[in-house]
């Protein structure tokens, strides 16, 4: 098997794609998926809440089993590859980390607002000091200039991050943004650069193929799109993109492309497609993860979830804010009713 | 009426605030700002308000303790440890805005009478003042099995100590739900929001609720009076919306508006800070002037 790897590829639908599914992994299905991502030769696969360590809350759902247990159940059969987790300062703490860790998680990434990079100095140190594998993950990366994204990079560059992904959690950058944006990180960043997109405008792909054009490193998919709102860029079809353009990741396209058709499809309700919603997630560039909430408020409140959504991204809520979903759905119904 | 002399022990932003807030009690006279540096802003305004100033910090202000026999520490959490040793050791009463948590902690509309003969409180944390009475109650009326609150700040009021100990806001503020809310167990989440113009500080409270003695009215009652106790001394804090109940799941929003003594309006976070710390030293002033009376 070819282990030589241009880019390094992490498989986010263990996380990420808890988002899709409300939190509702069980460990069979993780056990199933990692094993085939194992088999696959995929060097990273992350497993978590959707919201980082810790995430299980009613903020943003509760998980339906233990995330340690399925962190551990990952780790158990996924052979070569690594399992990573995501941190969130503010929800999930070092104690987390230091739980997954124990049960064999080898790389930590630790993420932030883009403007906030300096609460991560703390988790980001310790997760070094503990030998894992570092990565700062600066969310929501279209708020920010340029100019103040790279500032934030090097804060966690300094902390010990080695690699620093430019996180598209709204799936709103257009490939010249990405371009622009990776460019600059890659020129003023001495440790690896990634990018990390989502498929809300349909240019998850576009925009990872320009993170590589401008030298990202390290990219990150979720297979069959498995992951919040209309999903990342879909990891299979990264793969074969790639392997055309002669590009190598160290991947098995068939295994994968059997793994996405026989474990992950049958694990989803309907198909990951760019619905209206999702659409509205990256026009009004939303914190992807919003989508199951603010369908769930519309509901409740009788108000067009794409209102909402839009609502919310005039407001510049930021990724974790679900709580101000139900706050502005019962604002938008009382505003109704008055006039 | 005879007043308590109070001290505020910090020049910077909080307890320039404090200073402010002080001038206005009826049972607290403030004497003195103690700060490190001279060219500070707010040992300028205190010297320009006629208050006494000590601008070499705690040991200053213990050569002439005839001055106040409350200090208020609004340093860090490092320099409290060293300062609670000195202040008691003088036989003063500290109450501390830094996150040390030397002494009892305490929630104003809660739990201050039970540590009126305390010689350091602890005020937890900003997250901690504005839903912990939330969570509290909720659990003096329906016992409630889990508890979880949002805080969301401006990032512009996230102090650098704030920032580089996240994890020590969410696990104080998570064990002060269980403790002084009444949960069983309780979960703290915090973020920061950088937009601008900055927003005020948002709480959203969550709990659950035993649902065999759950008493809807009662907990809509009891939610609605706390709220009132805290605007009787912070008066920017609000329910942003009827508590939400679904099932056993009571959901609060709240909001707190900084009175914009010396902070900025938005920083309701800070602002619940040294409200709430007034708000403990008059009491304790209130205890300790009626044991003289007697």
């Amino acid at each position: 098997m070819s282990t030589e790897r241009d880019i390094l590829i992490t498989e986010v639908a263990l996380r990420d794609g808890s988002h899709a599914i409300a939190h509702q992994y069980t460990v069979e299905q993780v056990k199933k998926v990692a094993k085939a991502l194992g088999e696959a030769n995929v060097p990273y696969i992350e497993v978590a809440h959707g919201d980082g360590l810790g995430g299980s809350t009613l903020q943003y759902g509760l998980s339906r089993t233990n995330e340690m247990e399925l962190i551990e159940a990952a780790v158990s059969v996924c052979g070569d590859s690594k399992v990573a987790v995501l941190v969130l300062p503010g929800i999930g703490t070092i104690t987390d980390l230091k739980q997954a860790v124990s049960i064999g998680a080898k790389m930590a990434r630790v993420a932030t607002h883009v403007t906030e990079a300096d609460v991560s100095a703390q988790h980001l140190s310790k997760a070094k000091e503990m030998g894992l594998e570092t990565v700062g993950f600066l969310m929501m990366s279209h708020m920010a200039p340029v100019e103040k994204l790279v500032e934030q990079a090097k804060l966690m560059e300094s902390y010990g991050a080695d690699t620093v992904y430019m996180v598209d959690s709204a799936g709103a950058l257009l490939p010249h943004q990405v371009k622009e944006r990776v460019r600059a990180l890659r020129q003023n960043l001495q440790v690896n650069v990634g990018f990390h997109g989502h498929n809300n405008l349909s240019l998850a792909m576009a925009n990872t193929l320009a993170a590589i054009e401008e030298g990202a490193q390290r990219i990150d998919g979720s297979i069959r799109c498995l992951g919040a709102g209309a999903g990342n860029t879909q990891t299979e079809v990264l793969i074969a993109v790639l392997e055309n353009m002669g590009i190598k990741t160290g991947i098995d396209l068939y295994k994968l492309m059997d793994t996405a058709e026989e474990v992950i499809a049958p694990l989803l309700q309907s198909p990951q497609e760019i619905t209206r919603d999702n659409l509205v997630l990256g026009y009004a560039g939303v914190y992807s993860s919003f989508l199951l909430h603010a369908q769930r408020a519309s509901k409740k409140y009788g108000i067009d979830s794409r209102d909402i959504l839009i609502e919310l991204g005039r407001r510049k809520v930021v990724g974790g804010q679900e709580d101000m979903i139900v706050d502005v759905a019962d604002e938008l119904a009382r505003q109704r009713k008055a006039n | 009426m005879s007043k308590v002399k109070v001290a505020v022990l910090g020049s910077g932003n909080i307890g320039t605030d404090l200073m402010y807030k002080l001038a206005r009690s009826n049972v607290l006279e403030l004497t003195t700002m103690i700060g490190i540096d001279p060219e500070s802003d707010g040992l300028a305004r205190a010297r320009g308000l006629g208050y006494e100033t000590i601008d070499n910090g705690l040991p200053g202000f213990l050569e002439r303790p005839e001055l106040a026999d409350i200090v208020f520490d609004a340093t860090s959490a490092k320099a409290h440890v060293r300062h609670a040793k000195a202040l008691r050791e003088a036989g003063k009463m500290a109450v501390d805005l830094t996150p040390a948590a030397v002494g009892a902690l305490v929630v104003p509309t809660v739990n201050i009478r039970e540590h009126l003969e305390k010689d350091n409180i602890n005020l937890i944390t900003c997250g901690g003042q504005a839903t912990i009475p939330i969570v509290h109650a909720v659990s003096r009326v329906s016992p409630v099995q889990y508890a979880e609150i949002v805080a969301t700040i401006s990032s512009k009021s996230a102090g650098p100590g704030t920032r580089a100990n996240i994890d020590e806001f969410t696990v104080t503020t998570a064990h002060g739900i269980e403790k002084i809310g009444g949960a069983a167990k309780g979960r703290a989440i915090i973020i920061l929001n950088p937009a601008e113009p900055p927003i005020l500080m948002r709480d959203t409270v969550y709990t659950l609720v035993d649902p065999e003695r759950m008493d809807e009215q009662a907990i809509r009652k009891s939610i609605s009076d706390m709220a009132k106790d805290i605007q009787t001394y912070v008066p920017g804090y609000r329910l942003r919306t009827e508590p939400i109940i679904e099932g056993n799941k009571v959901t609060v929003f709240v909001e707190v508006e900084g009175a914009g003594d010396y902070l900025p309006k938005y920083s309701g976070n800070l602002d619940i800070m040294t409200a709430a710390a007034v708000k403990v030293a008059e009491e304790f002033a209130l205890h300790k002037l009626s044991q003289t009376v007697k």
